[in-house]
């Protein structure tokens, strides 16, 4: 239950520098979510904050206190592992009474400390089993309770839904913002590559990218305006189609001529000097919707259709589409119209979009942070 | 013939047989007792494959039989006869192994060996293990440590004997005891009681490289995250060692260390080769080995003693393997 604050803080291996110029605020309360492509540097982080990993740059407050070189232990911290890391030898008992153990806690402190955390994670009957003889989802409750019993200032969870099966990964998930929901003045930070975790979970996400933040706000704000082109295609999936064009009109509004025919406009207001700048158009595929008329932003061949019922997917041929394309994400164009539209395949379609919803980046950065 | 053709030729008499009798036995089973064709082909080939197994396992049950088990219950025939192996004695030897004397010196010497060299050998090569993980030269320091692996008893006995030598010119303890003042060099080796411990010390030289390799292993095979999990629970190393990690690789532990007491149970180099047996160091191998010549049934009593002291070690550790396993 304390306030975190990361100034500057970095992590270099050597020579080889892995994340650099992290300044952060973490307020009591809040759920951070750590998310990145794998190898930004996220699990690093966290294990910075838990004392596991050396800080060799910055500082790292803990409750106003500098904790940089303060032992793992002693920082107030309890951390849940990807692997839940339980004691193999150890009852599901002893497993949670380890830390209070070794503090030396009165007997009747740790049976009421593990009293309260079985029963809020529902482990009571399993009490005296081995972690051998658990399931996968029973075992992350462990893991949990480890953490729980020890009544920690602020709770790290790495992964911790990764090695669960996808129907547990759900429920896991639900009571990991139930658990939150019970313990509203904990702060807890949460490390995932799974955007659906982060946006459902998260009150703050901080997306990791190249050794550094990359943005940090609510889930809804980086949907909404993302501040980059990585964070604008990260969140969200299908991610955001990704469209080439020149500015002709700037004020209020802005209008873009796309390269490949068709105009946009978006709500992005962009000043006089900014005409004729090469620009991408960002949209994400739910906010496209067809067009009949002349007012269009993409025009395309229907290549494939997928129809899920309540939405159907539309991949478009882009014709220029090579492989260096598709690693980055921006080879085909997709629309995801509500309702079934399995009779548009191999037709020629517009798609437009409201101007609110149409994003615009000059050299990777959005038009509408500067 | 010259020694080095005689060689190539046992290898190849060696070799070539085992490989004819595999081809040709199993020619035989496939072509002439069950042949795949007629109106019983499927029988036969059933049957042909459920007889094959034993065919591979003869060679091995064979030898095993030839020089284990017939050698166990000819010693114990031999254990009831007399002195030129006519006569017979009934259980005499045994009763008077059990009478006291030498025997039950022994017997007592061998229970402190057992007691003590694989409680050493394991825990020094558990402290070794966990102690050269962390060091950039540790490979360097197993290596060195596990070395006395690579000489025999004997060999390993003859170094101990310098470093106990009963002069400060070429004992390294009484080299010790002379730097520190003391005027007259003692012989360890005749020390009472203690100069078992003397004896042990070379065994344990020995084998606690083989502890320490094996022990390693399993604590690399710890997972890392538990480790890092009791560091964040707030444990000590000594607690990170003795709670998270030992319990961790008990299974292992007692695997090492029960194959380092069968291993002492058959010792007797060692004995034979510093003391033979003098100072009251006799144990039961070497007591056995002092009677192999001029009484044979009373050295078979003992083999027969010792075998069956080993039998429950034994039957634990391989359960123990078995379980480590799976």
């Amino acid at each position: 239950m304390a306030d975190l604050k990361l100034t500057d803080v970095a992590k270099a291996y050597g020579n080889v520098q892995v994340l650099k110029d992290i300044n952060l605020d973490i307020k009591q309360g809040e759920l951070v979510v750590f998310v990145g492509p794998s190898g930004c540097g996220k699990s690093t982080l966290l294990r910075m904050i838990a004392g596991l990993e050396k800080i060799t740059g910055g500082e790292l407050q803990i409750d106003g206190r500098v904790v940089n070189n303060v032992p793992p232990a002693q920082r107030g911290i309890a951390m849940v592992f990807q692997s839940y890391a339980l004691y193999p030898h150890m009852t599901v008992r002893d497993n949670m009474a380890f830390a209070l153990k070794i503090a030396k806690k009165s007997k009747d402190e740790i049976d009421a400390a593990i009293k309260k955390a079985a029963r809020i994670l529902q482990l009571e009957p399993y009490l005296d089993r081995l972690p051998k003889a658990l399931s996968g989802g029973q075992r992350q409750r462990v893991a949990i309770g480890r953490s729980i019993v020890r009544d920690p200032k602020v709770y790290l969870f790495d992964e911790p839904l990764s090695n669960l099966d996808a129907a547990l990964r759900v429920a896991t998930r639900i009571e990991i913002a139930q658990l939150k929901e019970s313990m509203p003045d904990s702060t807890m930070i949460y490390v995932t590559h799974d955007q659906v975790e982060a946006m459902t979970l998260a009150s703050r996400i901080v997306v990791l990218a190249g050794g550094g933040i990359s943005q940090v706000g609510t889930p809804l704000e980086l949907y909404e305006k993302p501040e980059n082109e990585f964070v604008a295609q990260f969140i969200g999936s299908p991610a955001m189609n990704m469209l080439p064009g020149k500015i002709t009109a700037t004020g209020e509004r802005t209008t873009v001529a796309m390269d490949g025919g068709g105009t946009a406009v978006s709500t992005y207001p962009t000043r006089d000097e900014d005409m004729g700048a090469q620009v991408k158009v960002g949209v994400r595929p739910e906010d496209l919707r067809e067009s009949k008329g002349e007012d269009y932003i993409f025009e395309g061949k229907v290549d494939i259709t997928e129809a899920l019922g309540e939405v159907t997917l539309l991949y478009f041929e882009t014709g220029n589409a090579d492989l260096e394309d598709m690693e980055k994400g921006d080879a085909a164009v997709i629309a995801k119209l509500s309702g079934i539209h399995s009779d548009l395949r191999g037709n020629e379609v517009r798609l437009t979009a409201d101007p609110s919803k149409v994003h615009l980046f000059l050299d990777g950065k959005s038009l509408r942070y500067r | 013939m010259p020694v080095v053709l005689q060689g190539i030729l046992t290898i190849l008499i060696g070799v070539g047989g085992c490989i004819a009798y595999f081809y040709f036995s199993n020619l035989v089973l496939d072509k002439v007792i069950f042949p795949a064709k007629g109106e019983n082909a499927g029988r036969n080939i059933n049957r042909a494959n459920q007889v094959r197994p034993w065919l591979f396992l003869f060679p091995a049950i064979f030898v095993l039989g030839l020089y284990l088990v017939y050698p166990v219950v000819g010693s114990l025939i031999r254990s009831f006869y007399g002195r030129d192996g006519q006569e017979f004695v009934g259980l005499t030897y045994y009763a008077l192994l059990f009478s006291g004397g030498d025997f039950t010196r022994a017997f007592l010497n061998n229970l402190l060996w057992v007691l003590f060299v694989p409680a050493a050998s394991t825990f020094i090569g558990l402290v070794a293990a966990q102690l050269t993980d962390k060091l950039s030269w540790g490979n360097l320091a197993k290596s060195l440590i596990f070395m006395p692996m690579a000489i025999s008893f004997v060999g390993a006995s003859l170094i101990w004997k310098f470093v106990y030598a009963n002069d400060a010119e070429i004992g390294l303890i009484n080299a010790i005891r002379a730097s520190l003042g003391f005027e007259n060099p003692i012989d360890v080796l005749q020390i009472p009681f203690w100069n078992n411990f003397f004896l042990m010390v070379i065994l344990i030289w020995i084998q606690t490289g083989f502890a320490m390799v094996i022990l390693s292993a399993a604590l690399r095979g710890i997972p890392e995250e538990t480790i890092e999990a009791a560091i964040l629970d707030g444990a000590n190393p000594w607690q990170l060692f003795f709670k998270i990690k030992v319990p961790q690789i008990m299974s292992t532990i007692v695997v090492v260390w029960t194959t380092i007491t069968i291993l002492v149970l058959k010792v007797f180099d060692i004995v034979y080769t510093m003391t033979g047996g003098n100072f009251g160091t006799e144990i039961l191998p070497s007591y056995m080995m002092d009677y192999f010549v001029t009484s044979k049934g009373y050295a078979s009593a003992i083999a027969i003693v010792i075998m069956i002291t080993v039998l429950p070690v034994m039957i634990w550790n391989i359960r123990q393997a078995r379980r480590e396993m799976r």
